[in-house]
């Protein structure tokens, strides 16, 4: 019957499984005070004990109310709730209640135990908001060994609890642990499809072939102490899943060697776990003794000492902060700055080429083609400029401060200013063809295809307007758009200042998904296959799947991010206002190096040919070997 | 087959200043755009075809299988937006129960969903909504799950759910009922992740392919609609292969043909009915062990 303690099926019929009224008198020994946890199969009450009419005793009151119809399953039910109770009656620990009383009465059979003052540990973990401390996790994973050991030891035959989880863990008044829940034995039903399992995602996979040793126990021991640690509940993930979530991603405080020990325990295969529970105290022990855990000395610190590997190829310092972001074409790169020029640079070596001079700040990033660049500045002008030389080819004022990054389709520049218009202007005569009015600046990059252009406003509409300027659809979020959109596969992405990054089908505006972050964000995103990466002012990047919008890692810097990531070969490379630019392992989210600039960075990076281009407000503009 | 060619290089040239290529869609070869250049025609707006087919198969008394379809296009000058529902369920725990577990998470799915969007689809006032089409879909599963419960305790149901808008497609998933795409170029792909324990067993090479066969819990699911565990549904949104096709089927159907042999059927089919008809013939020619239920949704543009 061992598939009995894995298997919970389906809803069981309503009706008769009403709960006991407070004032309940069973038996003429215990009255019922109170409800205090609801099961599968019935309620868990906290009463008093009659018996010593002088001292209030109080007990906890199991009750089981068998509803099955079937004979053979009713039979089966009763049994095994009496097996609790035979089991429980032979076992003397302090990690385990003892029993006081068992009886049935109709179709409910009752067992008394100790009553534990304190909560179970699902309750502990929805009551905090916050990941729970490693030195307390170690403590009560140390005293789960130390039961499970006892019960692994029991003559004549061992016991498998085969149900560790963190609902059968009560921490009591003094922080201490108490193994309730002995195996009431849950519903079994072989419907017509078969037998139908909601796995626990607690079980190990051997015991879906009918296996149960005290492996299993270190097993879903593992499970317990990382639902424990991450916060997650694996009922929520597909099954067997452990150790595709390692701890430390989801929670990078706890240590690497409390890390390694679940992932021990969590091993597939169960000759490679711990040989016993003991072996799995001793590990516990020493990781303890290591992390200062035991002595309560607090988290462990990470360092990175590999961010002094990472030296600057070249260094080109301007007059004013860089704001904005580099372009590289045939070996030049192209950076506009503070001080109102537009710098030409050797990509190789970083020699001066050449310097345009704005009347303004130049903030964006500018653009290459056909042998002029064209680039927006804070004066109101859209330049293009030859290549080659820096000699000024047109200028074209719009009425406000050019804050985006131009793009270019089918012979015209597109542009957006805070005068609230989006422009097109011819590429070769500098000459307007139309522009829209919109309600708010446009500081959003717009984004083109082949049918239409796409942009956000100051005041947090985004648009897909065709190439005459007509609006096909117009999308809301309740703050400013500065994030400039990406469409990809049908699809738009964008963050927007209300909170949330925003996935909508690029056809009809109608929102895909919504991904809520915990602050605002003005950076663009960018994508590789199926991943959507975007920073935000809550000082992450996130790595997010564009198909299931669910977060795949994120990264946390020590302040906001505003610039956007790009992604190059196996990394993703993103500037913070911490002044730190992060080269992260683009699948995990890991930290391969970092370099630290003189101020905070708020533009994005260019890779090409394994060099990276990053400006900074420090007023220099680094290239890094990528 | 000219201007189809001419249109793709078109928007390559494009895509090298303003799309990033993710390599999901890799260049047509000639042998693959010669599927595609049979529907050459172009439809204005994106025509959406659907076919159904059902049957109890040769060895079941009745059918638990469920399956339920809305069609809907709108074109105008500002937009031409297809929308489509399609839901597949394939209900468990025998008479009384299957059944009435797949009727009930169906019709509470479609009927959540049909009137948060319908009515705000058609409003010529009212935009988009606030929720999202996947929260929607999440919340149509809430539904769905609550009417098992309430409907029929006991009972337990896979349900498979896709939405068409636009060009986007999102599915929500419970169980092992399947969602396919086939592209133009000739892949069949599936959609959807079984949630059955001999599949997740396999993935894990703790059976080998040949114990996965022979075993004994075949048909256990680990996540289905019924389950009293809390439950995640499977939420995601892709781009529909246009042209191209949608499959939605139970196990009665892909338990017993081969993906490329359903490729083959649909796409040499006249018509989505046609190819329905067809699916369920070969599966019960193939022994018909099970309920055999599909839904071909072929998308022209």
């Amino acid at each position: 019957m061992d598939t009995q303690n894995i298997t919970q099926a389906f809803s069981a019929g309503k009706g008769q499984t009403s709960q006991l009224p407070n004032g309940t008198i069973l038996v003429d020994r215990y009255m019922i005070q109170e409800v205090i946890g609801i099961g599968g199969m019935g309620a868990v009450y906290r009463a008093r004990a009659l018996h010593f009419p002088n001292v209030v005793k109080l007990v906890a009151v199991k009750e089981m109310i068998n509803t099955a119809r079937d004979m053979l399953v009713r039979q089966t039910i009763v049994q095994n709730f009496e097996r609790e109770a035979h089991i429980l009656v032979t076992l003397s620990h302090p990690s385990i209640p003892k029993i006081f009383d068992f009886f049935t009465h109709d179709t409910r059979s009752y067992l008394v135990l100790e009553f534990i003052n304190g909560k179970d540990i699902e309750a502990v973990l929805r009551e905090t908001q916050t990941f729970l401390s490693e030195d307390r996790v170690i403590g009560w994973a140390i005293e789960l060994c130390d039961v499970l050991s006892y019960l692994h030891k029991h003559k004549p035959e061992p016991i498998i609890f085969r149900d560790m989880k963190p609902s059968n863990v009560m921490i009591n008044q003094d922080d201490h642990i108490v193994l309730v829940d002995f195996g009431i034995a849950k519903l079994f039903k072989e419907g017509q499809k078969g037998t139908m399992i909601g796995t626990e995602g607690y079980s190990p996979p051997e015991q879906y072939r009918g296996e149960a040793t005290p492996k299993a126990d270190i097993y879903s021991l593992g499970a317990t102490l990382h639902h424990i640690l991450t916060r997650r509940d694996p009922r929520l993930e597909a099954p067997f899943t452990f150790l595709e979530r390692p701890v430390r991603q989801i929670n990078p405080a706890v240590s690497i060697e409390l890390e390694t020990i679940i992932n021990t325990a969590l091993q597939y295969n169960p000759a490679d776990r711990f040989p016993s529970t003991e072996v799995m105290k001793e590990a516990l022990i020493m990781a303890a003794k290591k992390t200062g855990a035991l002595s309560r000395i607090s988290q462990p610190i990470i360092t990175t000492s590999q961010d002094q590997r990472i030296k600057a190829l070249w260094t080109f310092k301007c007059e004013d902060e860089i704001r904005g972001s580099p372009a590289l074409e045939n070996n030049s790169l192209y950076i506009g700055a503070y001080d109102n020029n537009l710098y030409s640079l050797n990509a190789a070596t970083g020699d001066f080429l050449w310097k345009y001079a704005a009347e303004g700040g130049i903030v964006s990033r500018p653009i290459i083609l056909d042998g002029s660049v064209y680039f927006g500045s804070e004066d109101n002008g859209l330049y293009a400029v030859s290549a080659r030389t820096g000699k000024q080819v047109w200028n074209f004022k719009a009425d406000g401060p050019i804050r985006c990054s131009p793009r270019v389709a089918e012979g015209h520049i597109f542009f957006g200013s805070d005068d609230e218009h989006l422009y097109a202007v011819n590429m070769v005569t500098g000459k307007m063809i139309w522009r829209t009015e919109v309600a708010g600046p446009i500081r959003s990059s717009p984004f083109i295809t082949s049918e239409y252009i796409y942009f956000g406003t100051e005041y947090g509409e985004v648009f897909c307007m065709d190439f005459r300027g007509q609006t096909k659809w117009r999308f809301i979020s309740k703050r400013g758009v500065t994030s400039s959109p990406l469409v990809e596969q049908g699809v738009i992405f964008f963050a927007s200042l209300d909170s949330t990054f925003y996935a909508l089908d690029a056809k009809s505006g109608w929102s895909l998904w919504r991904f809520r972050m915990a602050k605002g964000s003005i950076s663009s995103p960018a994508k590789f296959l199926n991943l959507v990466y975007v920073g935000s002012a809550d000082g992450n990047i996130y790595c997010l799947d564009a198909n299931t919008s669910k977060e795949v890692w994120h990264f946390k810097t020590d302040h906001q991010v505003s610039g956007s990531p790009v992604v190059y070969k196996d990394s993703v490379y993103c500037g913070s206002a911490d002044g730190n630019l992060y080269c992260l392992d683009h699948r995990t989210g890991r930290l391969k190096w970092k370099f630290s600039t003189g101020g905070p960075i708020t533009g994005t990076p260019v890779v090409n040919n394994d060099i990276v281009y990053i400006g900074s407000h420090d007023h220099i503009l680094y290239a890094l070997l990528a | 087959m000219l201007s189809f060619l001419k249109k793709l290089l078109k928007k390559d040239a494009r895509q090298t200043t303003v799309i990033p290529n993710d390599g999901q869609t890799a260049p047509l070869t000639e042998d693959q755009l010669s599927i595609v250049s049979t529907t050459s025609v172009i439809h204005h707006p994106p025509q959406v075809l659907v076919g159904t087919a059902q049957s109890v198969g040769m060895q079941r008394e009745n059918n638990e299988d469920s399956l339920f379809v809305i069609n809907l296009i709108m074109s105008d000058s500002v937009s031409q937006l297809p929308f489509g529902l399609y839901i597949m369920a394939d209900g468990m725990g025998g008479y009384l129960h299957g059944e009435v577990a797949s009727r009930a998470a169906v019709r509470a799915f479609a009927d959540y969903i049909s009137r948060k969007l319908i009515p705000s689809l058609i409003s010529i006032d009212s935009g988009p909504l606030n929720e999202s089409l996947q929260e929607l879909m999440e919340e149509g599963v809430r539904e769905a799950q609550q009417a098992v419960l309430r409907r029929a305790p006991g009972g337990g149901t896979t349900l498979t759910a896709a939405l068409l808008l636009g060009e986007q497609v999102t599915l929500a998933h419970v169980g092992d009922s399947r969602a396919y795409f086939i592209y133009p170029d000739g892949r069949i792909q599936p959609m959807t992740n079984d949630h059955s324990l001999v599949k997740r067993l396999l993935d894990l090479g703790q059976l080998t392919e040949e114990q996965a066969r022979n075993y004994p819990q075949k048909n256990v699911l680990y996540r289905a609609l019924g389950q009293l565990d809390p439950f995640k549904p499977d939420i995601l949104s892709h781009m529909m292969p246009h042209p191209g096709y949608m499959v939605l089927c139970s196990d009665g159907l892909w338990g017993v043909l081969p993906d490329l042999e359903i490729f083959q059927i649909i796409t040499s089919a006249a018509n989505p009915s046609e190819a329905c008809q067809s699916l369920v013939d070969a599966a019960n020619g193939a022994g018909g062990p099970d309920n055999i239920s599909v839904i071909v949704v072929q998308y022209l543009n």
